[in-house]
């Protein structure tokens, strides 16, 4: 077990980990952070993407112990300083970019990288950026709305065409 | 001017702020103090026979506290069927024994062999590893027409591989042989439903607590039904009484039918943590989900369509080979029947059908419902023939699906439903708007122009949802009823708690069940809470399954309310010095009709638990009722598809270029809702189509076992969908008029997907292409142009 520490959400944060742990396990089982989920074991559903350092990153693909001193935000640092949605989840909220939840965090967290890195995507551009996060309920429609429509643009007339 | 609050209403849902911020709750997110964490150790070979299995070093090892063998659950049940079907010479299915732990034998990869609990989880994983198999491998029967040809017995004691060969409806038998014998065209189909794997993003997992203080158990799951879970894991396996047994599904991160069945490690957790009296914890890896959740379709068959000169149908005649896989999950042996053969009719007058289904054991993971269940593989090989038909016969594939259109309503089809309403014109006359399709020939030159081959497919579908009356599932096998139940529980200060059988995985119950409540009483659907998924606090429930929960548990709720404002008005007519039969409630007030004299809603709820001023001789305090509600029929969602693919011809891979939807559910509660559903469904359908397949090889190694190789649709391959419901003809026999609308995109698009490619490629002159297998991946699209 070694000591690892980092900042979450703004928080300071350490604890001991063996060095398999993974970023996700000690988010959800050291921390308590049961937003973050886990939905395969090859690094591919997305549904454990957090930011680090500002980046998206595949939280089931990381030790634990090489983030020392790493800033990492998640689901639950994603809502306004006043407790309300942030642009993006008010988005997923008014298109129904979500059903059972259990990709969503992903999806929220790959979307927000996405629109830090390309403020007005395409839905081309969003379908490709969202490659790595799958969802089993949406059938993406609402989703990709929620992704456009939270960069601004008019989605009735993209969906519509 | 759409409403903007109660029934029809597009209300954003409150689940949703949980889930946005983080703080839904899993069944993987709750943790007990003293938590103990198991593993399982399961076959790495399809068949086998078990000579020994060696604990000693796996026990030994840091942090084990036990090693659970078959040995150890000698005394418990194995998993129950809930299905009886029998067959066409009037015997029962044959019923393999499933056990909680394999004994004797290993029959797919996948099956558990032992538990070993840990204090942690790497702990318990590490030890598992390290648990000794001796088993001599057998030979493994996958092929279903090999299996029911004599093959390796997957359960020696059977005797035979064949479950059930069904018949149905057996007395039209010789009637429909001789109609298909004489008809004046013949179109005959051979085809695969490919088995899927359902792949809800949550994998299982259970946690089985135990208070010897108390005697009580609790079992948290990844269910679809906690009731169901309850009655058959304490009844059956465990032993344990239902009074002592609680089973709670929290959020559940979603199910499409794989989290309906009663597993093993349901109740092998549960077995232990009683043993062990600590908490006991499994979460599957996505790999064991891949080898152990129930997996869908899985049928091969033939179908012939007689028809007449005028393409008028005659007969319906199908062979199918449906797989169980290793044993028989919890209701596997009626969805090939009774959800599949009872479909065949579709949307068309047939007079005479008759499908005969042969149920095979094989070394694979046992087969269950998927989204749609059986009546996806119905609508399939319908959907598909009628189109073959109308290449052969030179007609167009719409007009003669309209031509065959049953039109007068009820209508009782050959295979014994009775369709209440549905206007199938109508949901292909809205289907050409919103698809287009006057615009195809323009958009094909288009492609044509970019060197693609543009293809449409249009198709129609019907199911049967809201399953369903119990006198009749009875009859034709179900170990249960299939009824739904809900408590209303009115506070004093009007607050309204719904308590309901009906478990939401995803489809969004806390705000549609509160949207129908506020409107019947006339208060805010903030007034309204909606509690699920903890059989400690909801009645006896049947679940959520088959399109059901507003068809059924919407019911019992509108009866339970129905009860309640009965009661209220009794109460109010008490306060105003009124006859209850002259009380009027409207928007949360009770009026005695034609005077100004009211009394609002909050004022009743008070005077019901306050009863000071109150009929107490004739009128009990309280405000609350219970209600089950057993529906009358199935309800019958309708509607009509239409796919445009494009195919490159240099690569055989389709792009589905666009899609549309039009469809029935009768009256909707929240439109917005219902189109998800919609969305949702026709991409796992577009999966099912394109990309989707599960593959054994010849050892029975499950090839596409991780997300490496089981191609799920990502956003990229699917585009932006048209869906409208405006073709609304409402049931006639429950309350809501409503229909159900969460398995029809999974249902009806997969036809419409083929049918589009199949087109793509006779226009492009490849006439010899009748048909492709799914799914239809560049390979096999590309192979089939090169003739
Ligand atoms: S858990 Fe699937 S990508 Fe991380
Ligand atoms: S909302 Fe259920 S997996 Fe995306």
């Amino acid at each position: 077990m070694t000591q690892v520490s980092m900042t979450v959400n703004g928080r300071a944060v350490s604890g001991e980990v063996e060095g398999r742990t993974l970023l996700v396990q000690f988010l959800r089982e050291g921390l308590g952070l049961t937003g973050t989920h886990v939905g395969c074991d090859t690094s591919q559903c997305g549904a454990c993407v957090v930011h680090v350092d500002g980046k998206a990153v595949k939280a089931c693909a990381v030790f634990a112990l090489d983030l020392q001193g790493a800033e990492v935000r998640t689901i639950e640092g994603m809502a306004n300083a006043d407790g309300s949605l942030s642009v993006i989840q008010q988005a997923f909220q008014d298109h129904h970019g979500l059903q059972c939840g259990f990709c969503t965090p992903g999806m929220v967290m790959s979307a927000a990288a996405l629109l830090a890195e390309n403020p007005k995507p395409s839905e081309a551009e969003v379908r490709k950026y969202l490659e790595g996060n799958l969802c089993r309920c949406t059938g993406y429609h609402n989703i990709v709305k929620a992704v456009l429509a939270a960069s601004g643009q008019d989605v009735a007339a993209i969906a519509a065409e | 001017m759409p409403k903007d609050h109660g029934i029809g209403a597009s209300q954003k849902r409150r689940e949703d702020l949980r889930f946005l911020t983080g703080r839904g709750r899993y069944t993987d997110d709750i943790n007990l103090p003293g938590q103990l964490y198991a593993a399982f150790v399961r076959s790495t070979v399809a068949h086998g026979r078990i000579n020994a299995v060696d604990t000693a070093t796996a026990a030994a090892m840091p942090g084990v506290v036990r090693v659970f063998t078959a040995a150890d659950f000698a005394a418990v049940g194995g998993l129950p069927c809930g299905w009886q079907v029998t067959d066409r010479h009037g015997k029962p299915m044959l019923e393999p024994k499933h056990p909680v732990l394999a004994e004797g034998k290993v029959r797919h990869v996948g099956d558990p062999i032992a538990l070993v609990v840990a204090e942690t989880a790497e702990q318990a994983r590490d030890a598992a590893e390290a648990v000794i198999l001796d088993i001599a491998e057998l030979p493994p029967v996958l092929d279903m027409k090999a299996a029911v040809a004599g093959g390796p017995l997957v359960h020696d004691e059977l005797g035979s591989n064949l479950c059930y060969d069904w018949g149905f409806v057996e007395e039209n038998r010789e009637a429909v042989d001789a109609a298909i014998r004489s008809a004046h065209h013949v179109t005959t189909l051979e085809l695969v439903n490919n088995r899927l794997v359902p792949n809800a993003m949550e994998p299982r997992c259970a946690v089985g607590d135990y208070n010897p203080a108390t005697d009580e158990t609790t079992l948290y799951t990844t269910s679809q039904n906690p009731h169901v879970i309850r009655l058959l894991m304490g009844a059956f396996v465990l032993g344990v009484p239902e009074h002592k047994l609680r089973v709670v599904a929290p959020d559940v991160g979603g199910g499409f039918g794989s989290k309906i069945y009663h597993y093993a490690e349901e109740a092998a957790v549960t077995f232990a943590a009683r043993a062990l009296r600590r908490p006991v914890k499994w979460t599957a890896s996505r790999s064991e989900s891949f080898i152990t959740d129930a997996q869908g379709r899985d049928h091969v068959t033939k179908i012939e369509l007689a028809l007449d000169r005028e393409g008028h149908f005659l007969a319906v005649r199908t062979e199918t080979y449906a797989n169980m896989g290793a044993y028989l999950s919890t209701f596997a042996p009626c969805i090939p029947t009774w959800l599949h053969g009872t479909l065949m009719a579709g949307n068309y007058r047939t007079p005479l059908i008759y499908v005969n289904v042969k149920a095979v054991f094989t070394n694979t993971v046992p087969v269950d419902a998927y989204r749609g269940a059986g009546r996806p593989e119905a609508t399939f090989q319908l959907e598909r023939v009628i189109d073959k038909a109308a290449r052969e016969l030179g007609m167009d594939p719409i007009e003669l699906r309209r031509r065959n259109f049953i039109t007068e309503f009820p209508y009782q089809t050959p295979v014994a439903l009775v369709y209440d309403t549905g206007n199938y014109h109508a949901t292909m006359d809205r289907l050409a708007e919103i698809a287009d399709l006057a615009g195809f020939e323009k958009r094909r030159q288009e492609s044509a122009a970019k060197g693609l081959l543009r293809g449409l497919g249009v198709n129609c579908y019907i199911e049967a949802c809201g399953i369903a009356p119990s006198n009749l599932v009875g009859q034709l096998g179900a170990r249960a009823g299939l009824y739904e139940s809900a408590t209303v529980r009115v506070n004093a200060t009007g607050g309204v708690v719904v308590m309901t059988g009906s478990h939401s995985h995803g489809q969004g119950h806390e705000t549609t069940f509160a949207q129908v409540i506020a409107e019947m009483i006339g208060i805010p659907e903030s007034q309204v809470e909606i509690v699920h998924g903890d059989t400690a606090n909801t009645p006896m429930g049947m679940g959520t399954y088959g399109s059901r929960s507003i068809a059924v548990g919407g019911s019992a709720m509108v009866r339970a309310a129905s009860k309640i404002i009965a009661k209220a008005k009794k109460i109010a007519a008490h306060l105003l010095e009124a006859s209850d039969s002259d009380i009027e409630l409207k928007d949360g007030k009770f009026t005695v009709a034609g005077t100004d004299k009211s009394v609002d809603w909050g004022s009743v709820c008070l005077a019901a638990y306050v009863p000071h001023n109150y009929p107490l001789a004739d009128l009990e305090p309280g405000l609350e009722e219970t209600a089950f509600y057993d529906p009358a029929n199935f309800t019958f969602p309708s509607g009509a598809y239409a796919c445009e693919v494009e195919v490159d011809p240099e690569t055989g891979k389709v792009t589905v270029a666009r899609f549309a939807a039009a469809d029935d559910f009768g009256n909707v509660i929240n439109p917005m809702i219902v189109d998800g559903q919609v969305h949702g469904g026709i991409a796992q359908g577009i999966g099912q189509a394109l990309l989707e397949t599960c593959a054994y090889d010849e050892n029975g190694q499950l090839v596409t076992g991780s997300y490496m190789d089981y191609a799920m649709p990502r956003a990229d391959d699917v585009p932006f969908y048209a869906v409208d419901h405006s073709c609304a003809t409402p049931c006639t026999h429950n309350p809501l008029g409503v229909k159900g609308c969460g398995e029809a995109g999974a249902i009806g698009s997969p036809p419409a997907v083929v049918n589009a490619v199949i087109d793509a490629l006779q226009r492009a002159g490849h006439t010899h292409v009748t048909h492709i297998d799914m799914p239809l991946s560049p390979a096999r699209v590309w192979a089939a142009m090169q003739h």
